[in-house]
Order: structure tokens, then sequence, then C-alpha cells
């Protein structure tokens, strides 16, 4: 049976992670490399670098980080943020990124999720998308968010991920800002309703603060896969543990 | 004169996780993309990502289809990896009806999106392996090892006792085959950490 995967989420500024585990031993907390191979070690069943330079030297820097970690760790790694162009994904790819996330670039122009899906294949494109429940003229809308979720699109959470599906995307990652940071849990509603509404696996994103959460995530809001950052960064809960909750309460994971 | 591991370069999968993979487990790998350094190596790995049509064609272009065949024919050592299992097969079902390398009788279709089993497509993360016969490749693993998966096209073997591994997404598929030195993986063992380094030392010793 397909497992859930459970993802941490690294942030990276000029090929450090600024936001990964915490660690206690005397281990450069901002190794790219370090951190993932205590994620692997832990239970991560795939890795994402989230590159938050916003800039060309941080693309190029974000290339070389991934050469480095997939020398020595061997497990799915996906890179998301600042990818504009065809030729940013070529050049991350063939770094060793199993999969690369478009984010803003793919609502500024669509086409370049199909470009993707055409020349690495639909199971190496992942739509990244800011999810922001907003009230317009006294209505909830779910609107899409670009550029870092400062900017309203007035795209239709609903509309954009079933024109992403069928323009190639092999994969959501859905990150609703609502609940993004809070630790008060997923948007269970919205992810169950994306999740619903497409062929594709997704991928919850944003306010993890509890296994329960997880779980929640994966049974109610039908996701297929549960991202986090803050939870495992701060030791608060291990990958493991989480893991371990999770198979207790019979969602199929893999326990290493 | 030391054994001699080569990964298959044609531009469209990326190799280096392939090549640090068995690094990392103590063999050299060479990425090589010329046809007469596929007739000068002891094993092949034949990797891929991306699509059907796309890899095939580019396998002819560059006049490495044939020498891949040959090298099999002889009954050296093989190991394809997601595409590189699927393209073996006489026929791809993947935007339109596509010629394989036509090694192995059968067929690669889409997983069956049928309403009653609710399938996600791609099929994407880590799955167990059900072994149907023991190959090499395979030896010392623990029971129902996981491995991951990240396709949305599956190989449909006429010939039934090629079957090495079944993995169950809805239904049983066949997640790999062996047949005398030819053995192909639907998963990736690259990406699949001390269980996928494993296989990958086993078919360098095989």
């Amino acid at each position: 049976m397909l497992t859930k995967r459970i993802i941490p989420c690294l942030d990276v500024d000029k090929g450090r992670v600024v936001k990964g585990v915490k660690f206690f031993d005397h281990v450069d907390a901002g190794d790219p490399v370090a951190q993932a191979r205590r994620y692997q070690d832990d239970g991560a069943d795939e890795l994402v670098f989230y590159d938050i330079t916003a800039s060309h030297e941080g693309r190029e820097i974000m290339a070389d980080l991934v050469k480095k970690v997939v020398e020595q760790i061997f497990m799915p790694l996906t890179v998301g943020g600042g990818i504009r162009t065809l030729a940013d994904a070529t050049r991350l790819i063939q770094a060793g990124a199993e999969k690369v996330s478009l984010n803003s670039a793919a609502v500024q122009n669509p086409k370049l999720l199909a470009e993707v899906a055409r020349k690495f294949g639909r199971c190496a494109t992942v739509l990244g998308l800011d999810a922001n429940r907003v009230t317009k003229d006294g209505v909830e809308v779910w609107e899409v968010f670009v550029a870092g979720g400062r900017i309203g699109t007035g795209i239709k959470v609903m509309d954009w991920v079933k024109q992403a599906e069928s323009l190639g995307a092999g994969e959501i990652v859905l990150n609703v800002m609502n609940a993004d940071g809070t630790t008060a849990g997923y948007d269970l509603e919205m992810t169950a309703a994306v999740s619903d509404a497409v062929k594709i696996p997704v991928v919850a994103s944003g306010g993890a603060g509890s296994p329960q959460h997880i779980l929640d995530v994966l049974k109610q809001g039908h996701a297929d896969a549960a991202l986090a950052a803050s939870i495992f960064h701060f030791n608060t809960y291990s990958i493991g543990q989480v893991k371990q909750f999770l198979a207790d309460a019979g969602v199929p994971v893999r326990l290493v | 004169m030391s054994m001699r591991i080569a990964i298959v370069d044609y531009g469209m999968a990326n190799l280096r996780s392939v090549q640090k993979a068995f690094e990392q487990v103590g063999h050299r790998a060479d990425i090589i993309s010329h046809p007469e350094e596929i007739e000068q190596a002891d094993k092949i790995v034949l990797p891929g990502v991306g699509a059907f049509q796309d890899a095939v064609a580019t396998l002819r272009e560059k006049e490495l289809a044939g020498p891949i065949v040959r090298h099999i024919d002889r009954g050296k050592s093989f190991l394809g990896i997601c595409l590189g299992l699927q393209m073996l097969f006489d026929t791809g079902y993947e935007d339109g009806e596509h010629r394989g390398l036509g090694v192995l009788r059968g067929t690669c279709v889409r997983f069956d999106v049928d309403q009653t089993l609710n399938l996600k497509v791609p099929h994407m993360g880590w799955n167990q392996l059900d072994i149907q016969r023991p190959a090499p490749i395979f030896a010392g693993l623990p029971a129902g090892s996981g491995v991951y998966f990240v396709h949305g096209y599956h190989v449909v073997p006429q010939d039934v006792s090629i079957i090495a591994t079944t993995t169950d997404y809805g239904r049983p598929f066949v997640s790999s085959v062996w047949r005398d030195n030819v053995f192909a993986t639907q998963f990736h063992p690259e990406k699949s950490q001390k269980v996928g380094l494993q296989i990958l030392s086993n078919f360098a010793g095989v």
C-alpha cells in the first residue's frame, strides 16, 4: 500500500539552511547536507529545499547545494522558490532534484508548467500554491497569492488547481497562508476540497503544530502527504515520533 | 581488469544520483553517451525520466538503442530504472502508441484511474515490494521493504514469468522484472535510501 509521506521543508538563504532542525550536538545547523542526513535518518520520505534568496545568484547557489546533497543523500528532493524559467528548472533537475516546485512564475506564465512537464515529465512538475481566505464584498473567497504571499491575484484556488493539473502539474503543494506559521492545524476544509477536485497527489502545507494535526490533514483533509517546517525545526516532535503516532492511528507510513 | 558499470546518458535523466549511489556502495560507475562505450561496458544502467516517446526517440537518434539491445542479447548485465524499465517493452501508450525497444514482450499503460479505486496518478511515494521471484538484486532485503516510486504508467509483461516483484496500488502492478541478466525496476533505487543502495550493490555484484 502506498504510504502517506511526511516531508520536512528547509528554508535556504544563499546556500545555508536558515530554518531546519536545530541540533543539540555540535553539528553545523546551516549545512544542507547535515540537515538532510538528520531528516533522512529520522524517517523523512522526501525533502523540500525552499530558496528564499530570490535572486539570480541564489538560483546558481541552489543548484550547487542540490549537487552537494545528492552526492550523499539518497532520497527524493524537491526544490522550490525563485524558479522562473525552464532553464532554472533544468539546472536544478540536472543537479539532481527529483522535482521542481513552480509557484509565482506558473501564475504569471501558466505555459511554464506545460514546458517543464513536457521536458521532464509530469512526475517532476509540482505546482506550489499560496492560498488565502479573503473576504470580498462580504463573501469569503479562496484566492491565489504570489510573491511569497504578498500579492493577491484574484484567481480562485479551485480554478487554478484544475488548470494546473490539465497543464501538466503532477503534484500540488497547497500552502494555506491563514494557517501557515500558526501551528494551530492545517486548513482541513480547503485541503480536502483541493484534493478531491484533482486526480494528482496533494501535499498539505501550513499550520502543523502536532502529530494530531498531521493525522487530521491526512484523514479529514484527504492529503496524500504533509509538509511541515516549524515542528521539526524546533524539535517539538521528531519525524519518527509523528510517524509512530500515525501508524498507531492506522495510517500507512514507512517506519525506518 | 575491473568490472565496468556504465550509466547511459541520453540527456533525459538525472544521472548523478545513480552514479553517486553506486560510489556510496563502493563501485565506480561511468556516465557514458557514445555507442562504442556501451560495447566496452560490462554492466549497463539505463535510467530515465520524462516521456516514453521522447526517450525512445532520443536513444535511436543518438544510436544508443541498437548497442543497448545488443548488450542485452549478449547476456551482459543490464539495469533499467523507471522509464529504463518501460522502454524495454514492445509498446508504450503514453500520449498515443509508441514502439519501445522490444527487448521484452508486453506494453506500458497508464494506471487505471477508475472511480471506484479513487487513485491519485502519478503513483508517488514509498510503497512495498512483494517479491514474486527472488531476483539476485533483491538479496538480503527485509520483507515488505519500502522503495520510492514516481510514475503514471506501469508495464504489463506478456510473459508473467519475468515478474520479479509486484506492488499494490489499488490492485497489484508489476514493480520490477527479471530475465537472465536483465533487471529493471519501476521504482528508483537511487532514491530509496538504504534499501535502494542494497539493490544497487547487489546489481554490481551479480
